[in-house]
């Protein structure tokens, strides 16, 4: 089947998950993504290769999940690029390559002889995206980061939190994820640009840059009122004051660790809520308006909880969704994946054949494109698993030829 | 010239998908947001120009709806249905958060749409997919995200206060899909010639952005705990946030484990004078020193690692409680070490690394007769450079410029 990006070849540098889930996009609406990887440290660059999870007792390069994950559907071979010989291998490629992507320290590609202007020369349209914590310019440049550093930094560590209380931040690399989304959609702009004028170009993303356009209304109220999130009351992450809603929060459930989120968009929302509840507190005078409401939040959600308290989380789902009330319960990995059928029937975890895990799940892509949907079917790639292929059918080096780089260290 | 010049966009205004309008238009897209009568409810919501309600005061609409233009169209009206047919002909793009079977009552979707524009790329954006009834349901950010998994990771190591979850930002995911499937479809329509019907999944978003909470259950059955400030874990790590001597926090990140690591700390240490009340700086002199691997595996087992090791996180510690976040930060990071002082989002704002790469970016606002600073460019582009072109649109302000366009077509 011819995908989407079929056309394209990717010539991929890109780890972790902050480049790699960017490529993994690519990959699975047909793109040719060729990761490079370096045969002498074993790819550990990419310490995802040799982490947990893992299917089994078996550990090493190969059996990391999480790497398993984020590559899927991609190509992998090995290139030591501290050689002359390599360094002709990776020219030959990037000349038959529309992309080179990758997520280094600001400088690596450079000093391996690969920066923008030398990648121009060897192919003029070629479009180049880096993706580094701080950008190739400014004080911070050299600094190093990773997910939780670029969320810090951003302000998206701060106002993820409880009042009083110190940040709770994020319990993953939200920037990881989203930091690959904005380097797939970079790739893919810089490639619509160049299917229209021909032009290539260099982008040059900074995740803490793009974490900053996150909290756009709150840098407004900065700019122009003068209004700082770092005041007393804030943050209060899962209250809404854009606009303003109440209830709107999380609430103990009965249960291990089980938890109902409820939101009143409107007055028709909450007298279906009252209509549930049906308690006494529900008609105090003190919760009869939104704008009431919101300014005694402290002392409903109180109440809410109270109520919440003494119930499954299921339960109070089923009630309040019936009366037509916003409401989800806080679902835990195994309820998202295995029992809520929605996921599975949407198709979003697909099983991929990895050469030496056998059948994986692995996160799929959240749409369907009704003429070339996205398809993964492989798992990520082993160390160098996809190097002769690559070196042979499109590089046109021989199987002898090949044995022989190998030897000499060169692959 | 833009990356995204001459590709008109048709955005369906709804809070879901404001983003990924906003992620086009500032590429340099064409996008016409089209609001019913009355307006979108979001042109109300606060913050205020100068905390006063108003139209066109919205700070919130400020920001979502830069560089688009802005008609009004009543789609529940047989004339203003005949308008958007006609506007949809000079489309490329549609997105749309519509509940899932409103289009198709109107006969305005993606298969009557074909009839007018054959290879339209029409982007339907819904709460679990238009396949799924549950996408009938009400929502908000909130509930979507609680029940897509973000929230189940995030909150604090105390597991009787609740989770939390990052406001908006599971709109702000389903939108980054919606245009990354734009992009992709407007790729394969250059190649290919033809347009298609893309069915995005807000909940499927979150679902797939969770990191280690999902492929820990898909490859190994393992439940990952929320941590305060950290990852949530299958079993509990060490804590990463460090309160310092300005009351403000910082992420203290990976402790050193190289040789320079140990060397720079402790040149740092003595610096600031504070090397005499560290009785153990004495072990960063031998990690400065260390020959062949520093072998972490071994950690509790060989005295020297633990304890060079040990005095890493105790420098670090020190430090951070003598100096503010900030100069903890830059001062780490100076020692090669990957450390963020948790900043307010302003406090960011205003840092001299964004201001010197120009986030900072200036749009006029002829009808106040100010400029406002907002947020810049999360990619710097260096042939088709991001752009604000023009502040959000007013109710219906360029009703009468896109429909004689439209009409004349």
């Amino acid at each position: 089947m011819t995908g989407a990006l079929s056309s394209f070849r990717i010539c991929d540098f890109t780890g972790q998950l902050a480049g790699a889930g960017a490529t993994k996009w690519l990959a699975s609406f047909g793109a040719e993504v060729i990761r490079i990887e370096d045969p002498v440290r074993a790819g550990r660059w990419d310490i995802l290769r040799g982490t947990p999870p893992f299917v089994d007792d078996r550990r090493g390069v190969d059996m990391g999940g999480a790497f398993n994950n984020h590559n899927a559907g991609k190509y992998g071979i090995t290139l030591n690029l501290r050689t002359e010989k390599a360094k002709e291998i990776l020219v030959r490629l990037i000349e038959k390559s529309d992309v080179v992507s990758e997520n280094f320290a600001k400088g690596v590609l450079e000093r391996w002889g690969f920066g923008y202007q030398r990648l121009q020369k060897i192919k003029p349209d070629i479009v180049y995206v880096s993706n580094c914590g701080f950008g190739h310019t400014g004080p911070y440049s050299d600094f190093k980061t990773w997910g939780p550093i670029v969320q810090a930094v951003s302000g998206l560590t701060f106002t993820n939190g409880l009042p009083e209380r110190e940040p709770a931040g994020w319990g993953y690399s939200y920037m990881d994820h989203t930091g690959a989304y904005f380097m797939a959609m970079a790739i893919m702009l810089a490639l619509l640009h160049r299917q229209r004028t021909g032009e290539g170009q260099w982008v040059d993303l900074a995740c803490t840059e793009a974490a900053l356009t996150l909290h756009g209304p709150a840098l407004l109220d900065w700019t122009v009122n003068g209004r700082p999130t770092r005041r007393a009351g804030q943050p209060h992450s899962n209250r809404s004051a854009w606009p303003p809603m109440a209830p709107h929060g999380i609430y103990p459930c009965t249960g291990d660790d089980d938890w109902i989120a409820i939101a009143c968009r409107d007055q028709a929302d909450w007298q279906r809520f009252a209509g549930v509840v049906g308690e006494g507190w529900c008609l105090d005078p003190q919760f009869a308006t939104v704008d009431c409401r919101y300014a005694a939040q402290d002392a409903l959600d109180q109440h809410i909880s109270a109520w919440t308290a003494t119930r499954g989380k299921f339960e109070v789902e089923d009630l309040l969704r019936t009366a037509g009330v916003p409401v989800a319960a806080v679902m835990k990995p195994q309820e998202r994946i295995d029992v809520d059928a929605s996921t599975g029937e949407f198709g979003l975890w697909p099983t991929v054949r990895h050469a030496k895990m056998g059948a994986v799940r692995v996160d799929g892509q959240p749409v369907h494109f009704s003429k070339t949907d996205w398809r993964l079917e492989r798992g990520g790639p082993c160390l160098g698993e996809h190097t002769e292929d690559v070196l042979t059918r499109l590089l046109g080096y021989s199987t002898e030829e090949v044995a022989a780089l190998r030897d000499e260290g060169v692959i | 010239m833009t990356a995204l010049a001459g590709l008109r966009v048709v955005e369906l205004a709804r809070e879901p998908i404001a983003w990924a309008g906003k992620l086009l238009a500032d590429m340099g897209a064409d996008v016409i947001l089209v609001e019913p009568p009355g307006g979108d409810p979001s042109r109300r919501y606060p913050p205020f120009l100068d905390d006063q309600p108003g139209p066109d005061r919205s700070l919130y609409w400020w920001h979502y709806h830069t560089s688009k233009r802005g008609v009004v169209i009543d789609l529940d009206d047989e004339a203003g249905r005949v308008r958007f047919r006609a506007l949809i002909a000079t489309a490329d793009v549609l997105v749309e958060a519509e509940p899932r079977h409103r289009l198709a009552t109107l006969g305005l979707d993606y298969d009557d749409l074909t009839a007018i524009k054959p290879d339209l790329v029409h982007v339907a954006v819904t709460p679990y997919g238009r396949n799924d009834p549950k996408s009938d349901l009400p929502y908000t950010d909130l509930t979507l995200m609680a029940a897509s998994g973000p929230p189940w990771s995030c909150g604090y190591d105390d597991h009787s206060l609740p989770p939390v979850r990052g406001a908006l930002q599971g709109y702000h995911t389903a939108s980054h899909f919606a245009a990354m499937s734009a992009m992709t479809a407007l790729l394969h329509r250059g190649v290919a010639g033809v347009g298609q019907f893309i069915d995005v999944s807000i909940t499927a978003a979150s679902n797939v952005s969770t990191e280690a909470a999902s492929y820990s259950w898909l490859v190994a059955d393992r439940t990952v705990q929320r941590q305060t400030g950290r990852h949530a874990s299958v079993s509990p790590s060490g804590e990463t946030q460090q309160r310092c001597a300005d009351g403000r926090y910082a992420n203290t990140g990976v402790p050193p484990r190289k040789p320079a690591e140990f060397a720079a700390l402790h040149a740092w240490l003595k610096e600031l004078g504070l090397d005499a009340e560290l009785p153990e700086a004495v072990f960063l002199e031998m990690g400065a020193g260390w020959q062949g691997p520093f072998d972490l595996a071994k950690l509790g087992s060989d005295d020297e690692i633990t304890a060079i090791f040990g005095a890493g996180r105790e420098a670090l510690k020190l430090i951070a409680a003598r100096t503010s976040a900030q100069d903890f930060f830059v001062g780490c990071q100076r020692a090669g070490l990957a450390v963020g002082v948790v900043n307010a989002p302003e406090e960011a704002f205003e840092d001299p690394h964004f201001k010197a790469r120009g986030f900072q970016v200036s749009v006029c606002h002829e009808d106040l007769n100010r400029t406002v600073v907002y947020p810049g460019a999360p990619y710097a582009f260096t042939a088709s450079p991001w752009a604000i072109t023009r502040r959000a649109p007013k109710f219906g302000e360029h009703d009468a410029e896109v429909f004689a366009d439209v009409d004349a077509d």
